[in-house]
């Protein structure tokens, strides 16, 4: 068991000292870090930081030093992300904190996305996101595509009022096995549950799973419309995703 | 000084209105239909609601103008109406209102983050505001609410277009949410900071609206009301909305909310009134049980 002590980058220390509370998962924070290399560290050390100029060279150098990119995106760019979405969880930083990590962690992906797609490495997961039909809202939508984005998934964003079909049709095009819905009325809320029916009707339900968010969604009305998973925020977003991936990938 | 801001400041108690979009959608408008274009296809409903409300007990309306911003608009195809839109707005709850009630020009989010965080400029967002604030004007409002802002620097662009283009007074109302370490608005400001920052920039009447249900609304008035002197009005959600098969429920009786708002007047506010799932039958239930 690796020790707070232990971890080479000092900015990780303070962090992990200050804002992780709980004594588990600071431990299972600590060995995160302590087994991965200094520039790997440094990277995310930079991400937490919000530090994107810092984020893109770390990544370029590391590229050039011959590390290979998928340590780079495990050990430097979501390791550092990890400890982004404890903040966030626990109210040391919010939402304008929280985009300023995602934008260095696009700043290092520009790296590592074309040496993954080169080599044949598939992403992470395809997701279609929208926000459902009569909904114009879209600020949370695109907060949670930035943060998926910046973990590795493949997003396709459908926009705003978009209808059962569109969902249908670019689950079929871009073969996504899941579909993130939003509304922020409560007037639009039931064409989530509707769009999971047009899925059933159509035969497909199976082959994707489906998470639902937004400010008057709850985990009640989730579950009640057949989703499969809420998230109440971009952080949860993405653990969501890759949770729901996860579980399609080991289905199939 | 305005007639308004004369009564608020002399600490009287004014009972402002309820919900609007949730009014309209009872009376024609479809989910995820624009609220405003009703102010030119159903002049007659939107007067009707804003009668509905002063004959309830309002001593205040909002006008129908919530999304007026050429941000919101123009989703809808309607971004060239913004002066239109809103002065009709304003104008219709004119009409109605009796010799003492006042009119308040709503301004909500315009829906689009600022730079970094998402695509708008300040002068741009600075300029639409300024737009909807020159059409509620010439209706003739006595006033603004700039409600459900979620992040502060929004709600100062919006309370410096009023400043710059009127002198008339505004209310400021900011949506907050509860997480592990309290209330927070969605950008990270805690309500006391709020406070002092809303005063900082200008706002004559400061409080909260929306996003809690009404036991989570009295912390917020109190954490206000330590932080400022300024007047506070809330405008509460009738709870938290609850799927009952295929219709949205709020949950919170006009009863329970008028009973639940006594809470809220003594942690500190002074103008209390209804937001979303509320209607003219929850004033009707705050004016008895205060104004009697």
């Amino acid at each position: 068991m690796a020790e707070l002590a232990d971890l080479k980058n000092k900015f990780l220390r303070e962090e992990l000292g200050e804002y992780v509370e709980e004594d588990a998962e600071r431990q299972r924070m600590v060995d995160l870090y302590a087994e991965t290399k200094l520039s790997m560290q440094n990277i995310a050390a930079a991400i937490i930081d919000g530090r994107h100029h810092d984020v893109d060279r770390l990544t370029r150098e590391a590229i050039d030093d011959d590390v290979q990119a998928l340590e780079v995106m495990d050990d430097g760019l979501i390791a550092g992300m990890a400890l982004v979405g404890i903040k966030f969880r626990d109210n040391f930083i919010f939402v304008p904190e929280v985009l300023a990590c995602a934008r260095a962690m696009k700043a290092g992906m520009a790296h590592i996305e074309p040496i993954l797609s080169a080599s044949g490495i598939d992403p992470i997961g395809t997701v279609i996101m929208g926000t459902v039909k009569g909904d114009l809202h879209d600020i949370g939508k695109n907060l949670c595509i930035m943060m998926l984005r910046g973990s590795g998934f493949k997003v396709v964003d459908l926009g705003v009022d978009t209808s059962p079909d569109d969902f249908l049709e670019a689950v079929e095009e871009h073969g996504a096995s899941l579909v993130g819905m939003s509304a922020l009325l409560t007037t639009t809320m039931p064409n989530m549950g509707r769009t999971i029916e047009a899925f059933i009707d159509a035969d497909l339900r199976d082959d994707v799973k489906v998470m639902v968010g937004g400010a008057p969604v709850t985990p009640e009305f989730a579950d009640d419309m057949g989703a499969d998973a809420y998230g109440a925020d971009a952080v949860e977003c993405v653990e969501i995703a890759k949770r729901l991936t996860e579980e399609s990938a080991s289905a199939h | 000084m305005s007639k308004f801001l004369d009564r608020v400041k002399g600490g009287e108690f004014l009972v402002s209105d309820g919900a609007t979009g949730t009014y309209l959608q009872e009376h024609g408008l479809p989910p995820g239909g624009c609220p405003e274009e009703f102010n030119w296809s159903h002049p007659n409903v939107v007067q009707g609601m804003a009668a509905e409300y002063f004959a309830a007990g309002s001593d205040l309306v909002l006008t129908n103008s919530f999304g007026g911003s050429r941000y919101r608009l123009k989703e809808y195809g309607l971004g060239d109406r913004v002066v239109e839109l809103n002065r009709l707005a304003a104008d219709h709850a004119r009409t109605v209102a009796p010799v003492e009630g006042f009119v308040l020009g709503s301004i909500g989010p315009t829906g689009v983050l600022l730079e970094p965080n998402g695509p708008a400029t300040e002068e741009e967002m600075f300029s639409a505001f300024c737009e909807q604030v020159k059409g509620l004007s010439e209706g003739g409002v006595d006033g603004f609410c700039i409600e459900t802002m979620f992040d502060l620097v929004e709600m100062t662009l919006a309370i410096r277009a009023v400043r710059d283009r009127t002198s008339l007074p505004v209310v400021a109302t900011m949506v907050f949410d509860k997480g592990p370490k309290g209330y927070f608005t969605m950008m990270g400001l805690r309500p006391g900071r709020v406070a002092e920052e809303l005063a900082e920039v200008g706002a004559d009447v400061i409080g909260s609206n929306c996003g809690l249900a009404i036991g989570h609304m009295v912390e917020i008035v109190t954490a206000m009301r330590a932080a400022s002197t300024l007047p506070i009005l809330t405008h509460v959600n009738a709870g938290i909305p609850e799927i009952k098969k295929t219709a949205i429920v709020y949950p919170d009786s006009p009863e329970f909310m008028a009973e639940e708002m006594v809470n809220i007047i003594e942690a500190g506010a002074t103008i209390v009134g209804g937001c979303c799932g509320t209607s003219p039958e929850y004033i009707r239930a705050f004016a008895r049980r205060f104004k009697s």
